[in-house]
């Protein structure tokens, strides 16, 4: 019998006009519901941080003890915390640094990720085991005397080459992106074996491809559909990573209001100004659902067997 | 005839898709009396699978609708309850299925899983239930029952699953087994054998047997009535000797038209397109002979000497060799251009290795091969993928060797991106004029694979492997998987195209009656090494080593006329070819028995049961 896997209209079904790849990916994307509400969800969020100081340019370390952990109100939408500094303005300012360490650190950890995966994947010999043993010590270093290690060894040094900010912003991207590629690779390595003895890599290799060609053309997006979910769920692991650090005074500087800070601040008060952990829980919350999301819908608008 | 067993009437199926309802059994009916073999024969799609799981109520209840009448023993099963319907299952109809692999649970041992059977139907005791499994694997001739009742699946070959299967499905001694393609994934011989072991067992517990098959040399062997189903329907049906003799329905005759038959091309010397039978109306379009292809004059284009491929077990620690499989020893062989050279054997015999082997896809230990005179051995990587575009590949499964996430017009113009030998503009046209002419048409470019039939994905590969204008294709069992219609369309597309371009074919394949409908010249390989090879006709006419002739007499033939006696075939597997570290391959001497026709002498091991099988 002819080997079929999928179900699916054969060619005799009535023919659609032909489109241009990215057209028809953006077709199959729109079809995700969830996934295009996600986008606008995480364009308003980003837009937010990005703009939402023109809008309400509110400085977010106005002190006023008469306005101490108000809740919402027409002066202070999201309220007050405990010295009455208004939360809006200061999440604005804080979800830049959040986001762009979410973004950055994913981007940096799925790169390592993926080169090491795919290096390994690809060779037959002793770089494989090699790369492995390398992923497993990753895995079982103990986190945090790491982390202190390597923030007492190169504070200094990196505050002084990209300034104070900066030099924290690069650090905690290196160390996430530097301690979660792990999973990422184990993913990419997984798929690579299997991919790489597909009849359709074989094929290519029979007409001449170089193993270049075949990971850029064959195997990489095949593999491409896990590495995507994973990539997004690191998203929300670095955010939430980076409050974990703030919280132990080894991120940024207190007076920096990233929502992992936020959050940390507000623990004390949850009783009396539940809104004050709400907001920034709500915004990050909904930042990790949004990328979830729209990470599901690029898998399945990237894989063309999917009918849609 | 009796009142029958199984007395289906009216039978329909509806699957939602989508929200719609798509009915894909549009009314069949059939019985099934007592004592009895019906064979459900139709090609994939057909419907001839629904039915059989319609019939147990085994379909998904929510997405599926399922109408008509079917009762069993004077029962009607589709209103029946679920409880009554589990006791029917299992205790009164029985079901095996065609994927042996995938049916027994890998982490309990076999003696355990009949035990389990026994014990939920027949009400055993766990003793008295694994003395039943010992008798059962004994009936269904398992050497050495007592010793492999104890082990785990993965320690069976694809044919000792098969068996295990049966034996649990005769557990509770059923009156009716339906037989899912019980087959298909086993090697002839091993076919041979279990098609045997059915009709025998048949006899002895009285079952009646629904056999639900593709293969019309399977029907012939061992049914007594067929049903041939086409799109959801019954299109004819009647004893088997008459629909084989004489077709009544346009349909069946084009089935039986495509249907390659062992012997058919005694007395020709070359390759002969498979006739076309128009489906509707039942009419013979012309058949163009083949000419002469072959091009004996000039220096072959593929010349392999000596060709020896062997893989490594490792293990340990430091993962010392423990044991080699001599997957290719010592081949030799040549195809001259426009030549089909066969490369038969079943599976393990190292004829899929070697095809790889020679284009390098697996490095081979020792040996060479000319292509066009030049030693593809001692190319360095880069040469060998310019040389490459010479020797192309088809493959077995056209799903699997096409990339789902590439258009197929992208596809077939790759080779000739990757080779830099046109612009991406050129390649496009390219492409549209090689899938015009293995003919699909030029407006398919832009789809994906999922969205084509197998056998026309196959054409894909094809035209994929046309792209580099090569002058030798290795097809590596290029249309076992596919429906016999389209399987003998794409045969005559493989002939069509060697007599244009004057291909060489190097086809790796099973299946000995396409074999010898297209070959030139045949090799028969054996636990890696070729035993017999020469002109077709006299490999197939006068077939000199044991084990050629073995598998030549397992070959099912589509004739119910000429349906063999019960040939007690032994109930041996094919023997593995690892090997010690330390073992060195004997030397072969070879005899020549005709011009072109060289036989691999024999020892004293094929003396034991596969000489008697030849003498039987």
């Amino acid at each position: 019998m002819a080997g079929s896997t999928l179900a699916s209209p054969s060619v005799e079904a009535p023919p659609r006009a032909p489109a241009s790849p990215g057209r028809e990916t953006w077709r199959r994307f729109r079809r995700h519901r969830l996934a295009l509400a996600s986008v606008a969800v995480l364009a308003v969020l980003v837009m937010g941080v990005l703009v939402g100081g023109l809008v309400w340019p509110v400085a977010i370390d106005d002190i006023d003890f008469a306005a101490q952990l108000q809740g919402p109100s027409w002066d202070h939408p999201f309220g007050t915390d405990d010295l009455g500094q208004d939360l809006l303005a200061r999440m604005i300012s804080g979800g830049r640094i959040s986001l762009a360490v979410g973004f950055v650190a994913m981007a940096v950890a799925s790169v390592i990720g993926i080169v090491v995966g795919a290096l390994a994947g690809m060779s037959r010999r002793l770089l494989d085991p090699a790369l492995m043993w390398l992923t497993d010590l990753f895995l079982s270093l103990p986190q945090l005397p790491l982390l202190l290690l390597v923030i007492y060894l190169f504070r200094d040094t990196l505050k002084a080459v990209f300034g104070v900010q900066g030099g924290v912003f690069v650090m905690i991207v290196a160390v996430i992106g530097g301690l979660r590629w792990m999973p990422v690779a184990r993913l990419v390595r997984a798929q690579f074996l299997t991919l790489r003895e597909k009849e359709f890599v074989e094929a290519a290799r029979s007409q001449g491809a170089t193993t270049g060609h075949l990971v850029r053309r064959h195997i990489l997006p095949n593999a491409l559909g896990p590495v995507i979910v994973a990539a997004s769920i690191e998203v929300s692991a670095a955010i939430i990573a980076e409050s974990t650090l703030s919280f132990l005074g080894l991120g940024f500087p207190p007076d920096i209001p990233t929502w992992g800070r936020l959050l940390f601040d507000a623990k004390d008060h949850l009783d009396v100004a539940p809104h004050w952990a709400l907001f920034p829980g709500a915004a990050i919350f909904l930042t990790v659902l949004s990328i979830n999301f729209i990470g599901d819908g690029l898998r399945d608008a990237l894989d063309p067997r999917r009918v849609l | 005839m009796a009142d029958p067993v199984l007395s289906v009437r009216d039978l329909t199926a509806s699957f939602r898709t989508e929200g719609r309802w798509r009915e894909v059994l549009h009314g069949v009916s059939f019985d099934v009396g007592p004592r009895e073999t019906v064979a459900l024969v139709g090609e994939s799609g057909s419907g001839k699978s629904v039915s059989a799981m319609a019939i147990l109520r085994l379909l998904p209840r929510d997405s599926c609708r399922v109408g008509g009448s079917v009762r069993f023993d004077g029962r009607e099963l589709l209103s029946a309850s679920d409880a009554e319907m589990r006791r029917v299952r299992g205790d009164s109809v029985a079901m095996i299925f065609q994927e042996p692999m995938t049916s027994l649970n890998p982490v309990l041992t076999i003696g355990f899983q009949i035990a389990e059977a026994l014990i939920q139907h027949r009400g055993l005791s766990r003793s008295a239930a694994e003395a039943e499994a010992l008798r059962l694997l004994d009936k269904v001739r398992i050497p050495a029952a007592r010793t492999r009742l104890h082990e785990y699946p993965h320690r069976f070959s694809g044919g000792m699953r098969q068996r295990v299967m049966i034996a649990m499905a005769l557990a509770c001694r059923p009156k009716l087994l339906i037989a899912d393609e019980p087959t298909t994934a086993l090697d002839v011989t091993i076919q041979a054998q279990i098609l045997d072991l059915i009709k025998s067992l048949q006899d002895d517990e009285g079952m009646s047997v629904l056999f639900i098959t593709h293969d019309m040399g399977v029907v012939a062997e061992i049914a007594d009535r067929t049903v041939v189903v086409y799109r959801g329907r019954a299109v004819e049906a009647g004893p088997t000797a008459r629909i084989f003799d004489a077709p009544a329905e346009p349909y069946t005759r084009a089935l039986l038209a495509a249907v390659p038959r062992l012997g058919a091309m005694a007395g020709r010397s070359r390759p002969l397109r498979f006739p076309v039978v128009d489906r509707d109306t039942g009419a013979e379009g012309a058949m163009p002979e083949t000419p002469d292809t072959v091009r004996a004059a000039e220096r072959p284009v593929l010349e392999v000497r000596d060709l020896t491929t062997r893989f490594d077990i490792r293990s340990g620690l430091f993962g010392r060799v423990t044991g080699r499989i001599h997957a290719v020893e010592r081949v030799s062989f040549s195809v001259a251009a426009g030549e089909t050279l066969a490369l038969v054997g079943e599976s393990g015999c190292g004829k899929s290795t070697t095809g790889r082997s020679i284009l390098r896809l697996i490095e081979p230990l020792s040996g060479s091969v000319l292509l066009d005179g030049e030693d593809v051995m001692a190319l360095d990587p880069k040469a060998l993928r310019v040389r490459r575009q010479r020797m192309q590949m088809i493959f077995q499964d056209p799903f699997a060797s096409l990339d789902p996430r590439m258009s197929v017009g992208a596809a077939v113009a790759e080779p000739l991106l990757i080779n830099r030998l046109a612009t991406r503009r050129e390649a496009r046209q390219r492409a549209e004029d090689l899938l015009a002419k293995v003919g699909l048409s030029p407006e398919t470019a832009n789809r994906f694979p999922h969205e084509f039939s197998g056998g026309q994905r196959q054409r894909i590969c094809i035209a994929r492997a046309l792209a580099l204008k090569p002058r030798l294709i290795v097809a590596d069992e290029a249309v076992s998987a596919l429906d016999v219609s389209v399987k003998a369309q794409v045969v005559n597309l493989m002939l069509d195209l060697q007599a244009d371009m004057g291909l060489a074919y190097l086809m790796i394949s099973h299946d000995m009656a396409v074999v010898e409908r297209m070959s030139h010249r045949v090799a028969v390989m054996y636990l890696g090494e070729i035993v017999e090879i020469g002109p077709r006709a006299a490999v197939f006419g006068d077939p000199q080593h044991p084990y050629t002739r073995k598998l030549l007499a397992a070959v099912p033939v589509p004739d119910p006329a000429r349906r063999r006696d019960r040939h007690g075939l032994a109930d041996d597997e094919i023997r593995s070819p690892i090997r010690a570290p330390d073992h060195v391959a004997p030397e072969r001497h070879y005899r020549e028995v005709s011009p072109g026709h060289v036989v691999q002498l024999w020892g004293a091991d094929w003396a034991g049961p596969a000489a008697r099988d030849v003498a039987a």
